[in-house]
């Protein structure tokens, strides 16, 4: 308990025998001089009481309510653990649904017991226990002189039987062991893995690769995919089941009309106004495919960056940086689409070395 | 509305297309091969010429204003040439069509039309220009389909917008993503058709109507499923649970902190 109303003489248990550390600081007893404080020392009393605190509240009835209540709530934190262990041992979570369940109950069960307990612990302290306001002084850290010069002699003592001092090949040999094993860690540390050299400036994109409609995995031709408005997420073919390489190359093709695509759009990497996208935000990797047919806006919704489809996905809004890379499309002998090449730049976030 | 000008073009390979579109409906499809050929749309049942008078008549009444009298679009509203019979369906049985408020997005609202009169405007607007047909219950019914496709195509093409769980998005501009709460099967199958307003097209030919269906299977489920919790919190996912927890929860404690620390009054 700490409070402002009255100011109690600092103890100095270093400058004082230790058996006057006994209560000498009391309600209402005087401040010393040294007290900090601009109010006026209240009246001399040398008087200590009977008692620090009250043995009874002063409202025995309201105490007794209180002490009801707080029984019950104490019961019902107990009653809300047995809960608990009870629908730990009893609910099911075999499938998404019992599971949540399952969570539910654990959590509702969990948090009335401890929540009960809280209360009741709360409500005990404010209407059982007495309100006195105490200042308590801080004690001085330092040791006394006298504990510190005999530590001193002791460490001095231990130095020298320790034969530390006196015998410097053992002393040199134990050094000369604990060097390498300080070592040892950073060695350890170059395991953390291959450095990313050029793998964040290539997917797995290349010449020939056809492009295939992510989950179904089909690949497309120009005339599957001919009403202006279309968008599709494809995937590069072989790689649909490899998470690491969709990471990079996840991509979004989209038809145009005739006349919609302009520059900056390169127009030699797209078959009769399909274009493709990195599906990657630019600005820190989101999934970007909220596309708009009627703006031909690609909005990204983490950040809300928004890349004009019509214009090489040029960022007209938002965090990022770089419009989104476009894939370099074409066909093969068999018509279906395919990637000409790799990305011409990297995909995704900026990078320090990007450049 | 759907920016659809051009009649899509049926592959004679894809099987599934056939299968499931002819064999299914026998007079959903009428596939013609070749560039640039025109898949022409039938609507459920074959319309009469007198389906598609009354729905001539319908249309001159309530949509022709912003539409033009002959669908050939004005400044207030698209050409409906070659929109199909799909999205009409679309847009009249969500209540988007015939619109009330100009904004940004056309919001889901009471139908105002019984399903045969908006079958007969489809079925006016469908002999001007041909264009996607009303999908059939069977092509649409999501039993037995593959769950499991349904959700990395969702994943992959429509949560970006609608969220994982179906609860719809903002988009750019005062324009959303409308919460799939509500849609029948057939909606979000002629949806994925026809592209309304600002979401995309998802042809029969990239994305096949099996896997149409699979994605619809895939959002009926989900959004079927309970909420253990008691509170959906808009099933927009850990941001609302988090923001809810923190909100509510520091003002919990706040006040908690108040209670503990007030002076009690002496008795």
């Amino acid at each position: 308990m700490q409070g402002s109303g009255e100011q109690f003489p600092p103890g100095d248990g270093a400058e004082e025998p230790r058996e006057s550390r006994a209560p000498h600081r009391v309600v209402g007893t005087p401040q010393s001089a040294r007290a900090r404080t601009l109010l006026e020392a209240p009246p001399q009393e040398d008087r200590r009481p009977e008692r620090w605190l009250p043995a009874e509240p002063s409202n025995l009835d309201q105490a007794k309510r209180a002490e009801r209540l707080v029984a019950a709530l104490f019961i019902l934190s107990m009653l809300a653990s047995i809960g608990f262990v009870a629908a730990y041992v009893g609910l099911e979570v075999h499938s998404v649904v019992a599971t949540q369940r399952s969570n539910l109950a654990l959590g509702v069960s969990m948090s009335v017991a401890f929540g009960a307990l809280a209360v009741g612990v709360v409500i005990w302290v404010r209407y059982l226990m007495p309100k006195v306001e105490l200042t308590e002084e801080r004690k001085p850290l330092a040791s006394s002189p006298k504990d510190r010069a005999e530590f001193d002699k002791d460490f001095t003592e231990g130095a020298e039987a320790s034969g530390f001092v006196k015998r410097p090949l053992l002393r040199r040999t134990l050094i000369a062991a604990s060097v390498p094993l300080a070592v040892a860690p950073l060695v350890i540390l170059r395991d953390l893995g291959p450095l990313p050299g050029t793998s964040l400036r290539h997917t797995v994109w290349r010449k020939g690769l056809r492009l295939l409609v992510f989950g179904p995995n089909t690949p497309l031709r120009p005339a599957d995919f001919a009403i202006p408005g279309q968008m599709i997420t494809v995937v590069p073919d072989g790689y649909q089941d490899n998470l690491d390489a969709l990471a990079k190359a996840a991509t979004i093709i989209i038809k145009f009309g005739p006349g919609q695509l302009r520059p900056p759009t390169v127009m030699n990497w797209t078959v009769d106004g399909i274009v493709a996208y990195s599906k990657i935000c630019t600005h820190v990797g989101c999934p970007v495919a909220l596309y708009e047919q009627t703006t031909h806006n690609i909005l990204c919704p983490c950040h809300q960056s928004t890349f004009d489809a019509t214009r090489g996905a040029k960022v007209i809004f938002g965090p990022a940086a770089r419009p989104l890379p476009q894939l370099p499309l074409g066909t093969d002998a068999e018509g279906f689409l395919v990637a000409t090449s790799d990305y011409h730049e990297p995909v995704g976030p900026s990078f320090w070395e990007r450049g | 509305m759907s920016g659809i000008k051009r009649p899509r073009r049926q592959r004679a390979g894809r099987y599934t297309v056939l299968m499931l579109g002819l064999a299914a409906t026998g007079l959903v499809y009428a596939a013609v091969t070749g560039a640039g050929g025109a898949a022409s749309a039938a609507t459920p049942g074959g319309p009469s010429p007198a389906d598609i008078a009354q729905g001539k008549a319908i249309f001159a009444d309530t949509c022709s204003s912003c539409h033009g009298m002959n669908a050939q679009g004005t400044a207030a509203g698209p050409s409906l040439m070659g929109v199909g019979a799909a999205a009409v369906d679309f847009q009249m049985s969500t209540g988007r069509m015939p619109g009330k408020d100009f904004d940004a997005e056309m919001p889901r609202k009471p139908v105002t039309f019984t399903t045969e009169q908006i079958h007969q405007v489809a079925a006016y607007i469908s002999s001007l220009g041909g264009g996607p047909a009303i999908p059939s219950a069977a092509m649409v019914d999501p039993a037995g389909a593959d769950l499991a496709l349904g959700q990395q195509l969702f994943i992959t093409n429509c949560a970006q917008c609608h969220n994982f769980a179906g609860a719809g998005g903002a988009l750019t501009y005062g324009k959303y993503a409308p919460a799939l709460t509500h849609s029948t099967p057939t909606q979000i199958y002629e949806a994925m058709l026809t592209g309304p307003e600002a979401m995309p097209v998802f042809s029969d030919t990239t994305v096949t109507p099996a896997q149409k269906r699979d994605i619809i299977a895939h959002i009926t489920t989900v959004r079927a499923e309970p909420n253990p919790g008691g509170f959906s919190l808009g099933r927009v996912g850990p941001v609302t649970e988090g923001l809810v927890a923190f909100l509510g929860g520091i003002a919990f404690l706040v006040f908690v902190a108040i209670w503990i620390t007030m002076k009690r009054r002496e008795a």
